[in-house]
């Protein structure tokens, strides 16, 4: 009564097939229309990104805002206001991290993440799906912000180009770290773990920037690492193409701080290329 | 030639646990396997190789014809799969759920869209196809899955206890769905707790503990295995179970099994009706009183008791079957394992 076979023959087919750039990006489109839905349908993860920004404008405006010295301004109100929009865009940006984390640790948890492995489509299009939706939801977050930043007192005042640049180099940070963001989903256990993870260790690194308070104030050993911070290059690139450093600025001496929009979209860059690549592996390697 | 699943010595350890310990099987195109095992027997665990998921510590798979671990891509593109944790994105439609499937199969934005309207008809949701599948009953959600698995109509399908948790009234709808399905010639590996399931459904049944496959047959051979027929009694007094199964255990030919709460014993009984006659009398001649005997053809239940000396309920603790909570009596003598075409 054996039902097994004599020997089998060998597979037919002699080498695997390769996945195209094409095929992989449509299909990264399509978990990205995935996750948009979602987004959609579960609005107060995007209130709930807007609230916090908007209320460290409020804070660090009129609490902070007469206290701290901006170099080549003094202590300026309204100079002051000018100066933080960069840090909180930048800031913003990065908070895009802990949805990654949370959404990509929930999936893995979930029966979906068997669905997609289970189908012919390319390895890393959930991950990439992911992180091209979370870059959509931040394009939008920025854009409320901005409004919401003109009545405080915020201005653009280097023309439509450099604005553009500005808002550019602030999507592609953002973008950076939520691979960053999809790394930590996909090495923690739960969901809930994946916000804590994505969230703690933003605030000492956007802390320890140029992002709400000038290097310069700093004691003199903590300066050259908040220059030195890949996201202080990303918040002076932008103040300074959104013309909003007080005349008769000068940055401090430190290379990415001489070059911030060179150094801030090679920051950017590198993230990409490491947290992709341990990404896509550890997610390739997941067993569920 | 292989059929259209094949599996030669699959060995998948995690950590001290083999999950699978060199399992064989092979399903001619067209025909229904039934895996059936307890919780923890490695069912699920030969399914995520098969459908490659993950990969086999040793051992060769072929799905379709192709080796599940060097063309995993091309395998995928000739199976469906449809689990126990229904996998749809419950905050999509029914009808975005079964797009997005259908696109990353590589199905046109057009046709993914016509194949999700005639899925969402034919599993009658079309009803429910724009709410979101959170809104969905266990029922339906388990219906979408399903739906999801069969958009490309893959030749090969793949179910991991597809009823699990689910009432009569849709266990019974889902089986007409695949009885539908094997009629229309796809080849069908499923796992399932349920013997009554594997006896229904599945042409030819392996039954699978602590990752070995410890039988193989129809279900009629492995009935065969138990002895033939069973004889099965009520007793009317809860006092008089010791005796009855002394009784039993002395007369018939193999273990004895009780179901303590409805107070219904059963021996295999090589016999037949002969032996159903002793036990009368000698029930009778000890004033045992008994409000029900017979004698019945042996269910997958009482092949699982003979095989293992545990029936499989006794190992899915905490998953909730309609089936009594039925307990095996280890009996002297126990019937040397029957182990299937070793």
């Amino acid at each position: 009564m054996s039902i097994t076979a004599d020997k089998p023959a060998p597979a037919r087919s002699p080498r695997p097939e390769r996945i195209t750039f094409a095929q992989g990006m449509r299909d990264s489109l399509v978990v990205a229309k995935r996750n948009l839905l979602r987004m959609l349908r579960i609005p107060e993860v995007v209130i709930f990104g807007l609230v916090q920004p908007i209320m460290f404008v409020v804070l660090f405006s009129y609490v902070f805002g007469g206290s701290i010295n901006i170099p080549g301004a003094g202590l300026d109100p309204d100079a002051y206001r000018e100066f933080l929009m960069g840090g909180i865009f930048a800031q913003t940006v990065t908070f895009a991290t802990a949805g990654a984390s949370a959404g990509i640790a929930e999936d893995m948890q979930k029966g979906i993440i068997d669905r997609f492995r289970s189908l012919p489509m390319a390895r890393g299009a959930v991950l990439t799906g992911r992180t091209f939706a979370d870059l959509t939801q931040t394009a939008v977050i920025l854009l409320v912000l901005a409004v919401v930043a003109v009545p405080v007192g915020w201005r653009v005042h280097n023309g439509l180009g450099n604005m553009l640049a500005g808002f550019g180099l602030l999507l592609l940070l953002g973008y950076a770290f939520t691979w960053i963001g999809a790394l930590i989903g996909l090495s923690v256990r739960s969901p809930e773990a994946a916000t804590s993870g994505g969230l703690v260790w933003l605030f000492p690194l956007t802390f320890i920037s140029v992002a709400f308070v000038p290097s310069e104030n700093m004691p003199g050993w903590l300066a050259p690492i908040a220059e030195w911070n890949p996201f202080s290059a990303t918040v002076l690139g932008v103040r300074d193409l959104f013309g909003n450093l007080p005349e008769g600025y000068e940055a401090p001496d430190a290379w990415p701080m001489q070059h911030p929009q060179l150094a801030s979209a090679l920051f950017s860059v590198v993230i990409i290329a490491i947290f992709r690549t341990f990404a896509v592996r550890k997610y390739k390697r997941a067993t569920g | 030639m292989p059929g259209a699943i094949y599996a030669e010595g699959l060995v998948k350890t995690f950590g001290d646990v083999r999950a699978l310990d060199g399992v064989d099987f092979d399903v001619p195109e067209g025909s229904v396997l039934g895996l059936l095992g307890p919780n923890g027997a490695g069912k699920t665990t030969a399914v995520r190789v098969l459908t490659t998921l993950i990969e086999p510590d040793s051992g060769r798979a072929e799905v379709a014809g192709l080796d599940v671990v060097k063309h995993p891509n091309e395998v995928r593109r000739s199976i469906g799969l449809s689990g126990q944790f229904a996998a749809v994105d419950e905050y999509l439609t029914g009808r975005e759920n079964l797009q997005m499937v259908g696109q990353l199969y590589q199905l046109s934005g057009r046709d993914a869209k016509r194949r999700a309207a005639e899925l969402l008809e034919r599993f009658n949701l079309q009803d429910a196809a724009d709410r979101t599948a959170k809104t969905y009953s266990g029922g339906m959600r388990r219906r979408l899955d399903l739906a999801a698995a069969l958009v490309v109509s893959p030749p090969v399908m793949f179910m991991d206890e597809p009823t699990t948790g689910l009432d009569p009234r849709n266990r019974q709808a889902l089986w007409e769905v695949i009885e539908e399905l094997v009629a229309g010639g796809t080849t069908l590996l499923l796992t399932t707790q349920y013997l009554e399931e594997a006896d229904h459904l599945a042409d030819t049944i392996a039954v699978v503990d602590h990752g070995r496959v410890i039988a193989r047959g129809t279900s009629d051979q492995l009935k065969d295995q138990t002895g033939g027929d069973v004889v099965e009694l009520v007793v009317h007094e809860r006092e008089h179970i010791p005796l009855a199964e002394e009784v039993l255990r002395r007369l018939g030919d193999g273990d004895t099994s009780l179901v303590e709460h409805t107070r219904k014993l059963s021996v295999p009984a090589a016999g037949g009706a002969k032996l159903l006659a002793e036990v009368i009398r000698e029930l009778d001649a000890r004033g045992v009183e008994i409000d029900d005997i017979g004698l019945r053809r042996p269910t997958l239940d009482d092949v699982f008791l003979s095989l293992t000396g545990h029936t499989a309920e006794d190992e899915a603790a905490g998953t909730a079957g309609e089936e009594d909570g039925q307990a095996g009596t280890k009996a002297a003598g126990k019937r040397a394992a029957t182990e299937g075409d070793k």
